[in-house]
């Protein structure tokens, strides 16, 4: 009896494929895009990592429950249409999600070759189908028979555009109403170019729009319609994506000076209003040679990388050190490279302007770690008499924001937190009026685009249910 | 697209537009604003909504041509279209009855006081009003505030036409005795009467109109003091106690933008000198 050899096990390559960057040198001098994206034969190379396991743990990191393995495996097939199909039967954003997830998190940190190695790059795969097939043509899927059932969506952000997107092929009919002139919400008014170019933002609308949604933009729902009014105005259901805009301040001595923005205010004045191309476009920015971030999250990152590239020197201020800046680390790697300094433990206390009201400098004060709070980082204290000046003349507060509060202040009982401004939800995304559902960071605070999609998926089934159950 | 449907020139490049805006028609109030925006390239800038028709389906508001995406608009023409106007944005007034009212409005101002006059005497007030202007160049719709009024008053700064300044109100609040009192016009305006009315208890409401971007609460920008504790105009306000409202503050961050403005209308300027004016036109 002749015996069987084994066979030889395929070696695993235990690195991933780098994502090809604009030089930092480069880069900080313009907007265009910092990661560029893996060729086809990258992408091949880094899809032949992925192992196809049996029991996938990548899919079930993941809030839109891609299938993963899936749609690698066409990859490695190189059948990159159905590829991009598999993904968008749970994922309407798929060039979004590529780029800003942090898959570091969630789904890739669950892939069984990280004990080994590297995981494998999912969000780069998502991202190469997802501009392999803006390039060649992005298909209309078809969509269920029509119910007749009618639905409002409340904002055009990542977690009503996946909501939309979901209804309408299950063959409802969707309005979507958005209070800004252009679609998109955070990921047009919030992260910038270089993170997210508007154009494939654009284009993941426009896919949106082809389902068939008819979206009304500079429509502010709580001014124009409530939510009872659409409630009885023929909508069988609405869902409320409005999403965490309201900018916190600290409310500390001199914050009203010129020169000091919310993040918010700077975001939007680069992206929304394109400012830095004042005055080609007409809403101007002003920012100084010394920039402050006070804050340590992907928005301040955003806002320091944003000044570095209008030709500012920027240091970012933080209570907390290193180790709990809750910025990702690819986001705080870059900002990095492109030359942020950073002050660890240290927090504003007043600041001072000059003769026109600008602001000239700060008081800082320096801080120590104590034990965990609430949130399990450990609680930043004051060093009493470690007070210091700085020099400066723009500061950019990107401590956090809270939901925006109109439709809560304008619709009779639909039930919020009064302290945090978020709408109160079930699992489901249900909310305490009848058919009225809610998600993304308006019922969770701010968090994460792909969590607010994962939500608006949530609801969406959840609304689905609720309009064919109802007699 | 949000077509013109009027042009009227009210004083020296102080224009009042009427636009094809349903929605927002349906369901303004006093007291609210819009915000406007030209062009794909323009700003967006929060004027307050002077008049609205809901049988129309039209909005009014009125403008001075003071940067350039005034006087860009002060370039259109009735039948031109502006990309968004978006609204009914901030809290309405409150309208009911007070008994007897002051109602002041100033400079471009005076346009939407109109409106605050008309829905205060259909509340069952007695009106006083007094329209303020630099001079007598400036006032326009006299007519319509003495017909909606139970008295009238104009002043001008340089006393070119009725009362030099607003100290006469100083007299007239010696001689009647005023239940409320609303101000519409420019900070100095609101401050001056507020400090007037404050020694007789008159509650008195002011009109903010800060630097504004999204109108919605979203930037912060039109932060504004009142009783010591920060408020936004777009979403707290736009109208606040007169006595309680910060106005050194709110003019200095009015100001904040000025070198900007100042070259973004000189570009403007030599654009329409070269002839070239490009004034983002939308056609229906």
């Amino acid at each position: 009896m002749a015996e069987t050899k084994p066979k030889p096990k395929p070696k695993i390559k235990k690195e991933e494929v780098g994502m090809p960057k604009q030089e930092a040198k480069v880069r900080v001098k313009n907007f265009n895009e910092v990661a560029l994206g893996y060729t086809e034969e990258q992408s091949l190379e880094e899809a032949s990592r992925c192992l196809q396991c049996v029991k996938p743990q990548c899919v079930s990191g993941c809030p839109v429950e891609v299938p993963i393995p899936e749609f690698i495996q066409c990859m490695k097939d190189k059948k990159y249409a159905e590829g991009i199909t598999a993904i968008k039967m749970k994922n309407a954003l798929p060039a979004v999600c590529g780029r800003v997830c942090p898959q570091e998190e969630q789904c890739q940190v669950k892939c069984i070759l990280g004990k080994i190695g590297d995981p494998v790059s999912i969000g780069r795969l998502e991202r190469y189908l997802a501009d392999w097939e803006r390039e060649h043509g992005i298909q209309i899927p078809g969509k269920a028979k029509p119910t007749g059932k009618k639905v409002a969506i409340v904002g055009a952000g990542p977690a009503g555009l996946t909501a939309a997107a979901d209804l309408i092929k299950l063959g409802h009919e969707v309005t979507m109403f958005e209070a800004l002139h252009l679609p998109g919400g955070v990921l047009i008014y919030g992260i910038p170019e270089f993170r997210l170019p508007k154009a494939i933002v654009r284009k993941e609308v426009d896919y949106i729009e082809k389902l068939g949604v008819d979206l009304r933009v500079g429509n502010l729902v709580g001014r124009i319609h409530t939510i009872p009014e659409l409630m009885n105005s023929g909508y069988d259901s609405v869902f409320i994506g409005s999403g965490a805009g309201l900018p916190m301040f600290m409310g500390l001595p001199g914050e009203n000076l010129g020169g000091i923005y919310s993040a918010n205010e700077f975001l939007i004045r680069v992206n929304l209003m394109k400012g830095y191309t004042f005055p080609e476009y007409d809403t101007p920015l002003r920012l100084g040679k010394h920039v402050v971030v006070i804050g340590g999250g992907n928005v301040a990152m955003d806002c320091a990388r944003c000044s570095m590239r209008l030709g500012a020197e920027v240091c970012l201020l933080y209570r907390r050190s290193r180790d709990e800046l809750p910025a990702r680390q690819e986001e705080i790697e870059n900002a990095e490279e492109e030359g942020l300094v950073c002050k660890f433990l240290a927090t504003p206390l007043k600041f001072f302007g000059d003769e026109k009201g600008w602001v000239k400098s700060m008081e800082c004060q320096a801080m120590e770690l104590g034990s965990p709070d609430a949130s399990g980082r450990r609680r930043p204290i004051p060093i009493k008499g470690s007070e210091f000046t700085m020099e400066v003349d723009t500061v950019i507060i990107a401590i956090g924001q809270t939901p925006n509060p109109i439709i809560q202040r304008t619709t009779d009982g639909l039930v919020a937190d009064p302290r945090r401004g978020t709408i109160t939800v079930d699992e489901n995304g249900k909310t305490s009026l009848d058919g009225v559902y809610a998600g993304g960071d308006v019922a969770t605070g701010a968090a994460t685009v792909i969590s607010a999609m994962g939500m608006g998926k949530k609801a969406a089934k959840a609304m689905h249910e609720y309009m064919m159950n109802k007699k | 697209m949000y077509r013109i449907v009027s042009k009227k020139s009210l004083a020296h490049k102080e224009t009042l537009f009427e636009v094809e805006a349903p929605d927002i028609a349906a369901k303004a109030k006093p007291g609210q604003f819009v915000i406007v925006i030209p062009h794909e390239k323009g700003e967006r800038v929060p004027l307050t909504i002077c008049d609205y028709n809901a049988n129309k389906g039209t909005v009014s508001f009125a403008f001075h041509e003071v940067g350039k995406t005034t006087k860009n608009l002060g370039c259109l023409d009735e039948g031109d279209c502006l990309l968004n106007v978006t609204g009914p944005l901030g809290n309405p007034s409150e309208i009911k009855k007070f008994g007897k009212v002051l109602c002041v409005g100033g400079s471009i101002m005076i346009a939407p006081a109109i409106l605050q006059i008309k829905a205060m005497k259909e509340a069952g007030n007695h009106v006083t009003t007094v329209l303020g202007c630099r001079s007598k160049d400036f006032l326009f719709m006299e007519d319509e505030a003495r017909a909606l009024s139970d008295k009238l008053y104009v002043a001008s700064d340089d006393g070119s036409i009725g009362y030099k300044g607003l100290d006469f109100l100083k007299d007239l609040l010696e001689k009647e005795k005023y239940d409320h009192c609303v101000v519409l016009g420019p900070v100095v305006m609101m401050r001056d009467v507020s400090e007037i009315t404050k020694p007789y208890g008159i509650s008195t409401i002011v009109t903010v109109t800060p630097i504004m971007m999204d109108g919605m609460g979203m930037c912060g920008v039109c932060r504004v003091m009142v009783a010591g504790e920060m408020k936004f105009g777009c979403i707290d306000g736009p109208e606040f106690d007169g006595h309680q409202v910060d106005f050194d503050g709110l003019v200095q961050r009015q100001r904040l933008m000025l070198p900007e403005e100042r070259l973004s209308s000189m570009l403007w300027e030599m654009q329409v000198e070269d002839g070239g004016c490009s004034c983002g036109r939308n056609k229906a």
